[in-house]
């Protein structure tokens, strides 16, 4: 093998060979998608403030926004674990209503017994999970399809529901659960501190311990996980566990801040949980997930809700702006991802 | 220097640049092919030859570099205009649709039809034909194209390429999927192929293969061409290495004296079974001893490997590790008690891909690196740091991103697992699939020293010189039945295939 052998590598044209791209790579990652969901949400209130004036910017109605935000954003916490493990769960909102139903009730029979409004909370908590629960087993155990499984629950707990309260509102006149709810701590309602403990604890979960490794790994390749011998049957009974107990909480909130226990309560909250963490970056084929994109999209909808009611334009116009921003957020993220991943 | 026919040169490829995000995949890469030729695409892991193919497929641009069809520059500007040139790529992955038949999968894309209806007769009449000329006459258009193995699915991939004016087929590690009667198949095709005047560019790791069907042969390094247009007659196999890696490699196995008669029994499976897989499989693997399963594709190999492991349900018998009987279908028991797999299908069942190269690493022990439920990825990343050093991934970034690691750089992945996570018995599906030379032989150094230091092992391999060269004894297993156990000096590998042929026909 001698004079066949061309010594390669002719002095080539330098060519493209662009520098590393920092930038590009930082935008590429969890970052990035952060930077541009705070950079819509800018835009957002760049908006309000400039159609509705003081109206909106005043330090009220940004609280108003972020309490109006906190319940949706619990259950969209509970919802960002379930889509990153690689399952859906349509029926957080019907499971919420059905929590509030079942603790009002309870606190009716108790009002009496002068029990301490801890125990309503309890019930409802107790509610919410025992639904993940079953959702988790039929799921991973009875192999059910989660988007049927849930959807099934969506139907199931609404006429649970209904059937428990007989179409009726039970009110609650624990005076001191709703003390509790109308009291601020440090200038903020406790439904926004609620939403905060959730969120926190929730990053610290998804992103800290064995728990969330395990919910990525699942989400992202469950053969792998399970062959590498993670419990991947079992970690999706707590998942959906998870999502129940947020729908718990929410559902205690919505009694603290309506006072009442309903069927009706928690009605396509599904669909705004799923909006919002998708447009917060996690995958909807799992195996990413991203706590602060989940509180960032939960903040851009409800500041949208907030600027369109100041300006007094009509719900239909806010749910068609809410599908623009949708899909224009999907779309800007499959750019930075791709930009990440293929390296262009 | 080279002179170069240009009246022959069916592609010519001068000066292919590419880079990703920071890495340089190709700097450099020469290649010319002539019609007719089998031409060899040679280099380790990592050296950017799928990244070239991809670059030749339209799936990938080049920075910079020329391309040249049959003397023409050409910009290859998508997966579409490679077809439409007459360049067909079989892809490292097989990349056939399960759901539909073989004729739907052949016509993928360019389905013939009048007014959006199919001529599906016509079709299937077409991919009859083609199937005879790949000598597959047997197989019928209409099966679908899930239930077929893998070697039938190349086949159809081949007839995907036919089924268009195709000048030059790609191949890319063909046959990492096969086992030897299917790689003697695969070969008969690929001659019937160039005697019709059709260029095939042919990617593997295996030297052995490239000098029963290559013509000539292009060495790449670090995205480089080394050497170009090799006769494969003339190129000692210690010149193809020296090219490929830089240095010497001394390719044989380790040789390992026997093991002490006093070693105790780690793993032993009892009569175990699953129904209408395999049956009644004894064995009893010692400390430090290597077991090899030698058999053809599809005998049940790797569904022994699961159901030892729990992967899959056994219907009777029993596992005992280190005398506890394991529970049935319990991956978690296995893994308790110490057993590890590393398993065939590295990308589905092996890796999660768009997640950093250490945490695949530890996917199985990241619980006990952590305190209290919270993790530590900083001891993490340092454990499976120390073991991508000693098993030379490349590149060696705990960081980066599984996917974008050549195949056989993520093979190594599922070792380092369960190197961090340490065993008392590994079994390793095929585990040097799609791996170059060098780190084969640093692989099987690595198998022969975990097994030193007292590790049981299992080793399944397509290529049966690789399990008589590595384990002490050897099962041959055939349709689910296991025809003989045999220390490996005792068998060669027309024995082997010989006790196959005969099983299966019994
Ligand atoms: N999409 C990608 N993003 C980033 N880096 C990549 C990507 N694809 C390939 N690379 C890098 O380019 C180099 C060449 O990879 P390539 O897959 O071409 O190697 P290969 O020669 O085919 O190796 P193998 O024999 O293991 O299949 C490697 O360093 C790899 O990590
Ligand atoms: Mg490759």
């Amino acid at each position: 093998m001698s004079e066949q052998i061309t010594q390669a590598a002719p002095p080539a044209p330098a060519g493209v060979d662009a520098p590393p791209g920092v930038i590009k790579r930082m935008l590429g990652g969890s970052a990035g998608r952060n930077l541009g969901l705070v950079i819509a949400l800018a835009v957002l209130i760049a908006v309000g403030a400039i159609t509705a004036g003081d109206r909106f910017a005043s330090l009220d109605n940004v609280i108003t926004i972020i309490r109006f935000a906190s319940i949706i954003g619990v259950i969209s916490i509970g919802m960002t674990f379930v889509i990153t493990a690689g399952g859906i769960d349509l029926s957080v909102g019907s499971v919420m209503g059905l929590s509030t139903v079942v603790a009002s009730l309870a606190a009716v029979q108790l009002a009496s017994t002068q029990t301490s409004w801890l125990l309503m909370v309890v019930i409802a908590l107790a509610v919410g999970t025992l639904a993940g629960f079953v959702n988790g087993i039929v799921i991973a155990y009875g192999k059910v399809v989660a988007f049927m499984a849930t959807l099934a629950m969506l139907v199931g707990a609404r006429g649970l529901a209904e059937l428990i309260s007989n179409r009726s509102t039970q009110i609650v006149n624990n005076q001191d659960f709703l003390g509790f709810f109308r009291s601020d701590l440090l200038g903020l309602p406790i439904l926004i501190w609620i939403f905060l403990v959730v969120a926190i604890a929730g990053w610290i979960v998804l992103n800290r311990t064995t728990f969330g490794r395990r919910t990525v790994a699942v989400g992202g390749n469950p053969e792998a996980s399970r062959l590498a011998g993670i419990k991947v049957k079992r970690h999706m009974v707590y998942i959906y566990m998870i999502a129940g107990l947020t729908s718990g909480v929410a559902a205690v909130m919505m009694l603290g801040r309506t006072t009442a226990g309903t069927a009706t309560h928690g009605t396509l909250y599904e669909l705004d949980a799923i909006a919002a963490v998708v447009v917060g970056g996690t995958l909807l084929i799992g195996g990413r997930g991203t706590i602060v994109g989940t509180v960032l999209g939960v903040l851009i909808f409800s500041t949208l809700t907030n600027v369109f009611t100041q300006n007094n334009l009509s719900t239909s116009v806010q749910n068609v702006a809410k599908g623009v921003i949708i899909v224009a957020a999907v779309l800007l993220q499959q750019r930075f991802a791709s930009r990440g991943s293929r390296g262009k | 220097m080279i002179t170069v026919d240009h009246s022959a040169a069916l592609l010519e490829v001068r000066g292919l640049r590419k880079s990703f995000a920071g890495v340089k995949a190709l700097q450099g890469v020469d290649l010319t092919v002539r019609a007719g030729e089998v031409h060899c695409v040679l280099g380790q892991n990592g050296a950017g030859k799928s990244t070239l193919i991809k670059t030749l497929s339209g799936a990938y641009q080049p920075d910079s570099g020329a391309i040249f069809w049959q003397g023409e520059p050409v910009t290859i500007g998508g997966p579409v205009a490679a077809l439409q040139l007459g360049i067909a790529t079989m892809y490292q992955e097989l990349d056939v649709v399960d759901g539909l038949t073989i004729a739907e999968n052949v016509f993928l894309g360019h389905e013939q039809a009048t007014g959006g209806l199919l001529h599906v007769a016509s079709a299937n009449a077409r991919t009859q034909e083609i199937l005879a000329r790949l000598g597959h006459s047997e197989i019928s258009p209409r099966t679908e194209v899930g239930q077929l193995s893998a070697a039938n699915k190349q086949i159809v991939s081949m007839a995907r390429a036919l089924s268009r004016d195709t000048k030059l087929i790609i191949m890319d590690e063909p046959s990492a999927v096969l086992d030897s009667h299917e790689v003697e198949n695969l070969f008969r095709v690929v001659e019937e192929l160039t005697m019709q005047g059709i260029a095939v560019v042919y990617i593997s790791h295996r030297l052995a293969e490239i000098r029963r069907i290559g013509d000539r042969i292009t060495v790449i390094k670090d995205g480089k061409t080394m050497a170009t247009g090799l006769s494969v007659a003339d190129t000692p196999t210690p010149d193809l290495i020296r090219l490929m890696t830089g240095h010497e490699v001394a390719n044989v196995f380790p040789t390992a004296g026997p093991v002490p008669a006093d070693a105790p029994v780690v793993l032993s499976c009892d009569a175990l079974g699953v129904r209408g897989i395999f049956r009644n499989v004894s064995l009893e693997v010692r400390a430090g001893e290597i077991v090899g399963f030698a058999g053809l594709v599809g005998s049940g190999r790797s569904e022994i490997l699961e159901a030892i492991y729990g992967a899959r349900r056994s219907t009777s018998g029993t596992v005992t590790v280190n005398g506890t009987v394991l529970r049935p279908g319990s991956v978690d028991a296995a893994v308790r008690a110490g057993i590890g797999l590393s398993p065939e299908e590295r990308k589905s069942q092996g890796l999660i891909l768009d997640e950093p190269i250490f945490k695949n690493v530890t996917l199985s022990s990241f619980a006990r690196f952590a305190r209290g439920g919270f993790l530590r990825e900083g001891t993490e990343r340092e454990a499976a740091r120390e073991q991508i050093e000693a098993l030379e991934l490349r590149p060696a970034d705990p960081d980066l991103a599984t996917r974008s690691l050549s195949g056989g750089n993520q093979q190594k992945i599922l070792l380092a697992r369960w190197l961090v996570h340490g065993t008392a018995v590994l079994l390793l599906d095929e585990p040097t699939r799609g791996v170059d030379v060098g780190a084969r032989a640093e692989i099987y150094a690595l198998i022969r020293r975990l097994a030193a230091a007292g590790t049981a092992i299992i080793v399944v391999s397509s290529e049966i010189d690789e399990v008589l060269g590595l384990a002490d004894r050897v099962l041959v297993i055939s349709d689910g039945d296991v025809l003989t156990t045999t220390n490996s000096s005792e068998i060669d590998e027309p024995g082997v295939l010989d006790l196959v042929m005969r099983g299966s026909a019994a």
